[in-house]
């Protein structure tokens, strides 16, 4: 094109002889054009069809059309997990980066189907349905990424759920194939069945270099503490049967025993316990005599008697979790899921989640030697605490245990936050129920602080342009010894404040501030210049306060006010010219979940003087509104945060039959 | 004409091109995508499946539900444990002999301490460590009941450069008969290695010891097993302790100083790399790093081109001014990977961000430090500064006063350590009566936390808000009697009325520590509630003791001659539900520091000040009653009744501790008791004797010896009835009768 212009350019020179060659010049121009704007539309396509026909195409795969990989055999096999390994020492963060989200980006290999030289495949299952499941909610999550060059987290999509359908030294070479691999930094792998016969190891015995393992059956010799994730054993029943919550409180059998692979050993401690307190146990083994067709894992006999599987767990307060040839149980999920309470009797098991989870507050962990004492400790438990275990134990199973999902999401939480430790959720966070949070109080200035003398408090005013009515309060104020700093809002736009020389002398620092629009949310603003933790708001209107009533300021949550308040709220005030006051004593209620105190008697606030003029609080449909307000604030925060109490606090020595010069605060109620 | 056609043409040449380059932008890119990817890793979400629903479980339900039963016996399997997980794999199921805190039963958790040698050397601070255990309640001077073993030799210093390193202690320790493998033993120590490694050798064997050791590594830690303790420095006080700096929450909470850091930069050897990285983030405005190379007797030998200029930066500013006015502290590793700055600067409020790779923190076992301070990573120090600038206000808040709760609750004291150190093993040890996590983490903290008690989180007085919960709408009464009782227009006859008529009251025990025994049931009149006497075993504790027979959480304490109304017990009961965890009630009295006597002075006037609610008639949670009686020592329950005097205060020095907060007066009846009638001096109560009053003063003297500190706090306002006294129509009025009390 370039060309064609320095032609034009020169074009006025060539005009008599080139008619003919104008003619091929524009053919050519407008080809070049047309095959330009073909071109550009062919770019814009073609990408866009390619990637669309390849999911459709992946919609339609198969798992069996995942590539074959053959590996040979002298393929390397990775070291054995290092047991000293730690996330600074065997984790390379630098992948994870610092990002704004505080969230780690996790890979997921491509499936392929690994055989070794003969076409025997490494696994006898292959992808199982809990793995797909597992490998698809990490997939539609927002840990995802597609980009392996961007990744902090690498998941092979080699299935290892279960160490029984794994050819150990086959799936070793298939993890070290892994074009990431790498010693194995940064991978996670799941496994709940961990070991084989006979002894059983606590964690997946495949080779795995320096591999995170979310494992479900760690013991502490095998866990490595901040580094590997204790999971639990999902238990696939969860997804047949449905198991309604159901309402905590005393069951009909005390002690629940459903497991049927039990030591013999502990059976007959089992069998004495019965014995010694009767129909409160339960104490259920397989059935020998079931008709055909009934799936035996399904029900659960006594001396003949037959008892569905998993619904019988509802009918009891506790149940017993008895360590098998492994130290995680599927059926402590069942049990979970049946609102049951966990006992739990396998020595060194590191519990699911216990990085995060409270298990104190949802199970009972026993010594296995303590086994003979199980009852008498169970009974010391008081009942509410029964109900609220059962609830916590029923909450932990739809948070963390209900499905493959939770399992995965928890499993990457928890090593996210490791990652990023300064934006981790928080104790309440992973252990309160939705019920609890919605109600509890967990208030930022928890801490009580009994607060110093010296600092006083700010004193703020709202103000109009009554600057009469302003002085005096000002100068009334200022009698007060623990005035700091007095702050005069001015929320006129249209009327400056008057000159420095017209203000009242007060001995402390005195600062106007003024406003862009006449809020009455701006008596609450955060403004910088208020330095004392005690802040005292007051309208302009009220005059009668004597100097000692102002040393009972009330606290205000001013920040809150501002940057918390739901914003309905704020707007509401805004808009009506009224109530902020109201809520005010709504946030600060919700926040602290305490009434606030109202100070000494103090009824009438207001002054007689400024009748009518323009005083909001005089207003007919002031206090219609203000009913109003309470209603919508109540509508807004869900509840009604507010609660009645019936007490005020006074001065020690008020109104006592005393001489008034020995008390701190005679002036209060002279009015 | 023909240069008009061309102006046209090239303008639309133009606009092609234009067009092709605004779309084409993008098929740039792409293309390069396409391409920079290497091939066969063309990547895709997981997809879904066509045969998903016909893949294969992981495993059958029979193999999860039955699974291999374990072939071996429970038991051998144990024994087999405790041969092959000892020494540096030691757990408490197989190091620790726990038949041995089973002796006594629930309250077997004793520890032992070996005498002191003659002419054996202890530091400081393992002589304060030795004091805490034999001043703790767990002590034994009996080795056959212990459950738990101190050595006497000093343990804490095991650096063999150092002055106060014990040697020979392998042959030593071997010679002790109760030694056994170091089977339940615990040994304390602060400092381990030596130049140029500090690497985590003690220089003897400590077998299957618990070590409670500073600057623990994750990797040499036994988790569930050991304890890992503050690094803390000989002046650190014995019993009560600094209060944190934290005095007033400031909005926003940012101070002047967002980040600091002032000490040693190590040239050479472990640790040094850190260390020398940290005046990169220093920009002098409001993160201030600063390193000074001059420690040591020879650093000039190894000084570099930055010492100078390094050491002229460090003298202008100050260590204490930084602290108090600063965000966030670093806290790096030292030589070792704790280090005193820790302690500092959670005492100062300022958030410590830690760069110390594999420490395991203070207590790890139990608290939750990511809600108290920032976890760093030494690989990533140039992140730091972004990091801790993306730290919201709100959670700088909480941060903050976390650090003065766990401060306050774990750390100001020698006592504290060492009491953490033995609540965490106690708790190992009966894992089914344990605190869980949140008493450990919320206030007051784990130590007042007795889990004996209860274990139910409601059941205590201090967690109702988070619970979402409200104090119980019932209260019992308890009367403590010491008169016999002669005629029914006795005092504590009327006392009985008014309490029964409340409707708040579920039942009265009568405390009888009289001399006569208790008077036959008919005696006592007929009660709406029921009443119940019990034997207090003329001790005045026994006041304070936990019966079984109290059901409800709010308990009122009366003395017998107690004068009261029904409204006002009402009212004080109300006001009780809002404030569950303080004492509620009526008689205030005060504290005072006498400046002549150089004492703590006690006294009865009506000042505008208060610190001290008397339980002769007071509201309060009857878990204080299970804290009196086994928290505090026996010393002090002996004080009282030894004296028959004093548990009131006591009570309050109990409540106010564990608070932080003052009692609440409610309302305006000061004088409790009937003046005694003048005639009468045979009946004078025994707090109208002088030398009662003289007692109570030494009373406070020794309680403040005992906690370290004046616990009690000052209190200007008493809560009224709203309307009290106020000038409105008595018919509006709630509570009218306490106008007239």
């Amino acid at each position: 094109m370039c060309a064609s212009g320095k032609y034009s350019s020169r074009g006025p020179a060539l005009i008599p002889r080139m008619k003919t060659k104008h003619r091929i010049y524009y053919i050519t121009l407008f080809s070049v054009v047309l095959l330009g704007l073909i071109a550009t539309g062919m770019f814009q396509f073609w990408p866009h069809s390619i990637e669309s026909t390849a999911d459709w195409g992946l919609d339609r795969r198969s798992v069996h059309d995942a590539p074959l990989i053959r590996l040979p055999v002298a393929n390397p096999i990775p070291e054995r997990g290092d047991l000293s390994c730690r996330m600074h020492t065997c984790f390379d963060v630098y992948r994870c980066g610092y990002n704004p989200k505080n969230r780690i980006k996790v890979y997921i290999y491509p499936l392929q189907r690994f055989v070794d030289e003969v076409g025997v495949p490494i696994s006898s299952t292959g992808l199982s349905r809990e793995y797909n499941d597992l490998l698809s909610a990490i997939s539609d999550s927002e840990f995802y990424t597609d980009d392996v060059t961007r990744a902090c987290l690498f998941v092979p999509s080699i299935d290892v759920l279960n160490q029984n359908s794994l050819r150990i030294r086959e799936t070793a070479q298939a993890l070290a194939m892994l074009p990431r691999w790498d010693k194995g930094m940064n991978h996670l792998l799941f496994n709940m069945l961990p070991g084989g016969p006979p002894d059983y190891n606590t964690a997946l015995d495949v080779p795995r270099d320096r591999a995170l393992l979310a494992g479900g059956g760690f013991s502490t010799w095998t866990y490595r503490q901040g580094y590997d994730v204790s999971i639990p054993v999902y238990s696939p029943l969860s997804a047949d049967v449905e198991l309604p919550e159901r309402q905590p409180g005393p069951r009909r059998y005390f002690i629940l025993s459903s497991q049927t692979a039990i030591h013999r050993e502990y059976r007959a401690e089992l069998e004495r316990l019965k014995e010694e307190n009767g129909e409160a146990l339960l104490l259920l083994d397989k059935c020998s005599n079931l008709s055909q067709g009934v799936a035996s894992a399904r029900k659960r006999c006594y001396k003949g008697q037959v008892f569905d599987y998993p619904q019988i767990l509802q009918e009891s307060s506790f149940c017993v979790v008895l360590r098998g040839a492994r130290l995680g149980q599927a059926t402590l999920s069942d049990v979970l899921q049946a609102g049951c309470v966990p006992v739990i009797l396998a020595d060194s098991y590191i519990l699911p989640f216990s990085e995060v989870l409270d298990w104190k507050r949802a199970s009972v962990v026993i010594p296995e030697e303590k086994l003979p004492e199980m009852y008498t400790i169970l009974k010391s438990i008081p009942h509410r605490q029964v109900e609220e275990m059962q609830r916590q134990a029923r909450w932990f199973w739809d948070a963390y245990f209900s499905s493959m999902k939770a399992i995965g999401m928890t499993t990457l939480q928890i090593i996210n936050d490791r990652i990023y430790p300064y934006a981790a959720r928080t104790y309440e966070q992973w252990n309160n129920p939705p019920l609890v949070k919605w109600s509890s109080v967990n208030s930022p200035l928890f801490l009580p602080l009994i607060p110093p003398r010296s600092p006083g408090f700010t004193a703020v005013v709202l103000t109009y342009d009554r600057i009469e009515s302003l002085f005096r309060v000002i100068t009334e104020i200022s009698k007060v010894p623990s005035l700091a700093k007095l702050l005069v809002v001015w929320n006129n736009q249209n009327k400056s404040p008057p000159e420095d020389s017209l203000w009242p002398k007060i001995a402390a620092p005195l600062k106007v501030v003024r406003t862009k629009e006449n809020k009455l949310s701006n008596r609450f603003f955060p403004y910088d210049e208020i330095e004392t933790e005690a802040v005292l708001a007051i309208d302009d209107d009220i005059i009668m306060l004597t100097s000692d009533e102002l040393q009972f300021g009330y606290e205000y949550f001013n920040y809150l006010y501002t940057y918390k308040m739901p914003g309905d709220i704020k707007n509401w005030v805004d808009a009506h010219m009224n109530c902020e006051d109201i809520a005010m004593n709504f946030l600060v209620a919700n926040i602290t979940g305490k009434a606030p105190i109202k100070v000494t008697p103090r009824k009438k606030f207001k002054c007689p003087e400024c009748t009518a003029i323009d005083g909001l609080s005089l207003d007919q449909t002031h206090m219609v509104e203000r009913s109003e307000c309470i209603n919508k604030f109540a509508s807004v925060f869900g509840t009604m945060p507010l609660k009645v109490v019936e007490h005020r606090a006074d001065p020690v020595l008020y109104k006592d039959d005393f001489p008034e010069k020995l008390k701190s605060f005679p002036n209060i109620g002279s009015l | 004409m023909q240069a008009r056609k061309k102006y046209v043409l090239l303008g639309l040449c133009a606009c092609c091109w234009l067009l092709l380059f605004y779309w084409g932008g993008g098929v740039q890119v792409r293309l390069f995508k396409l391409l920079g990817r290497p091939r066969g890793e063309v990547v895709r979400p997981w997809p879904n499946w066509t045969d998903r629903a016909f893949l294969p479980g992981y495993a059958q339900l029979e193999e999860l539900q039955t699974g291999p039963g374990s072939a071996e016996s429970p038991r051998q399997r144990h024994q087999a444990w405790t041969g092959i997980y000892k020494d540096s794999r030691c757990r408490m199921e197989t190091c620790f002999d726990f038949t041995r805190c089973r002796r006594r039963g629930r309250d077997g958790f004793r520890v032992y301490v070996y005498p002191s040698e003659k002419g054996e050397r202890v530091s400081e601070s393992y002589r304060k460590i030795l004091m805490s255990i034999g001043e703790s309640r767990y002590y034994t001077t009996d080795p056959r009941e212990a459950c738990l073993f101190v050595l006497g030799i000093d343990t804490l210093d095991r650096d063999q450069l150092s002055g106060q390193f014990v040697p020979n202690l392998d042959d030593r320790i071997k010679g002790y008969p109760l030694w056994n493998e170091g089977r339940n033993h615990l040994v304390f120590n602060l400092y381990s290695g030596t130049w140029p490694n500090y690497n985590e050798d003690l220089g003897f064997n400590i077998g299957q010891a618990i070590l409670a050791k500073a600057s623990l590594n994750t990797e040499h830690f036994r988790p569930g097993f050991d304890v890992s303790i503050p690094l803390f420095s000989k002046e650190h006080p014995q019993k009560g302790g600094e209060r944190g700096w934290l005095v007033r929450n400031t909005v926003p909470p940012r101070r002047k100083y967002l980040l600091m850091f002032k000490g040693k930069r190590y040239l050479t050897g472990i640790g040094s790399d850190t260390r020398n990285a940290l005046h990169h983030i220093h920009n002098g405005k409001d993160i201030v790093s600063l390193t000074t190379c001059r420690h040591g007797k020879d650093w000039e030998k190894h000084k570099d081109a930055r010492c100078d200029h390094d050491n002229l930066e460090y003298e202008k500013f100050d260590y204490q001014e930084l602290l108090h006015n600063s965000t966030f502290c670093l806290v790096p590793r030292g030589r070792r990977l704790g280090s005193f700055r820790f302690l500092e600067s959670l005492q100062a409020a300022c958030i410590p961000v830690l760069l110390s790779n594999g420490w395991e923190l203070p207590f790890s076992d139990v608290i939750q430090w990511n809600q108290a301070v920032i976890e760093g990573d030494e690989r990533l120090l140039l992140q730091v500064p972004s990091t801790v600038r993306a730290v919201g206000n709100e959670w700088v808040l909480a941060l903050r006063q976390r650090t003065q709760m766990l401060w306050e609750a774990y750390f100001s004291s020698v006592d504290k350590i060492v009491l953490t150190t033995l609540e965490i093993i106690k708790d190992r040890v009966f894992s089914h009566i344990s605190r869980n996590k949140y008493m450990w983490n919320a206030l007051p903290g784990g130590l007042l936390v007795l889990p004996e008690y209860s274990t139910h989180l409601a059941h205590f007085p201090f967690y109702y808000l988070s619970l979402g919960v409200s104090p119980g709408q019932e209260f019992t009464a308890i009367i403590h009697a010491v008169s016999p009782l002669v005629s029914q227009s006795q005092p504590i006859m009327k006392l009985l009325q008014v309490v029964s008529k409340s409707k708040y009251c579920s039942q009265i025990i009568i405390l009888w520590n009289s001399e006569k025994p208790p008077p036959h049931r008919s005696k006592w009149p007929p009660m709406p509630v029921p009443l119940t006497v019990t034997d207090g075993r003329r001790k005045t504790s026994s006041r304070f003791l936990p019966n079984v027979a109290i059901e409800t959480e709010a308990v009122l304490s009366l003395d017998e001659d107690t004068v009261l109304l029904t409204s006002e017990v009402n009212f004080a009961f109300l006001v009780w539900r809002s404030f569950p965890e303080r004492i509620v009630g009526y008689p205030p009295r005060s504290h005072f520091w006498d400046p002549v006597k150089h004492a703590w002075g006690y006294t009865s006037k009506w000042t505008n000040e208060y610190s001290i609610v008397l339980t002769g008639a007071a509201f309060y949670h009857r878990y204080y009653h299970y804290l009196f009686s086994h928290y505090l020592p026996p010393s002090l329950r002996a004080l009282v009744d030894r004296t028959s005097n004093c548990e009131d205060i006591l009570m309050n020095f109990l409540v106010s501790s564990v608070t932080h907060l003052p009692p609440i007066k409610v309302a305006q009846r000061k004088q409790y008791k009937e003046l005694p009638s003048p005639q009468g001096t045979k009946m004078s109560a025994p707090w109208a004797n002088p030398e009662h009053f003289t007692q109570r003063q030494e009373c406070v003297n020794s309680f403040a010896r005992w906690f370290g500190y004046m616990p009690l706090v000052h209190s200007q306002f008493r809560l009224d009835p709203l309307l009290f006294k106020d000038q409105v129509s008595v018919l509006r009025k709630k509570y009218k009768d306490l106008e007239r009390a």
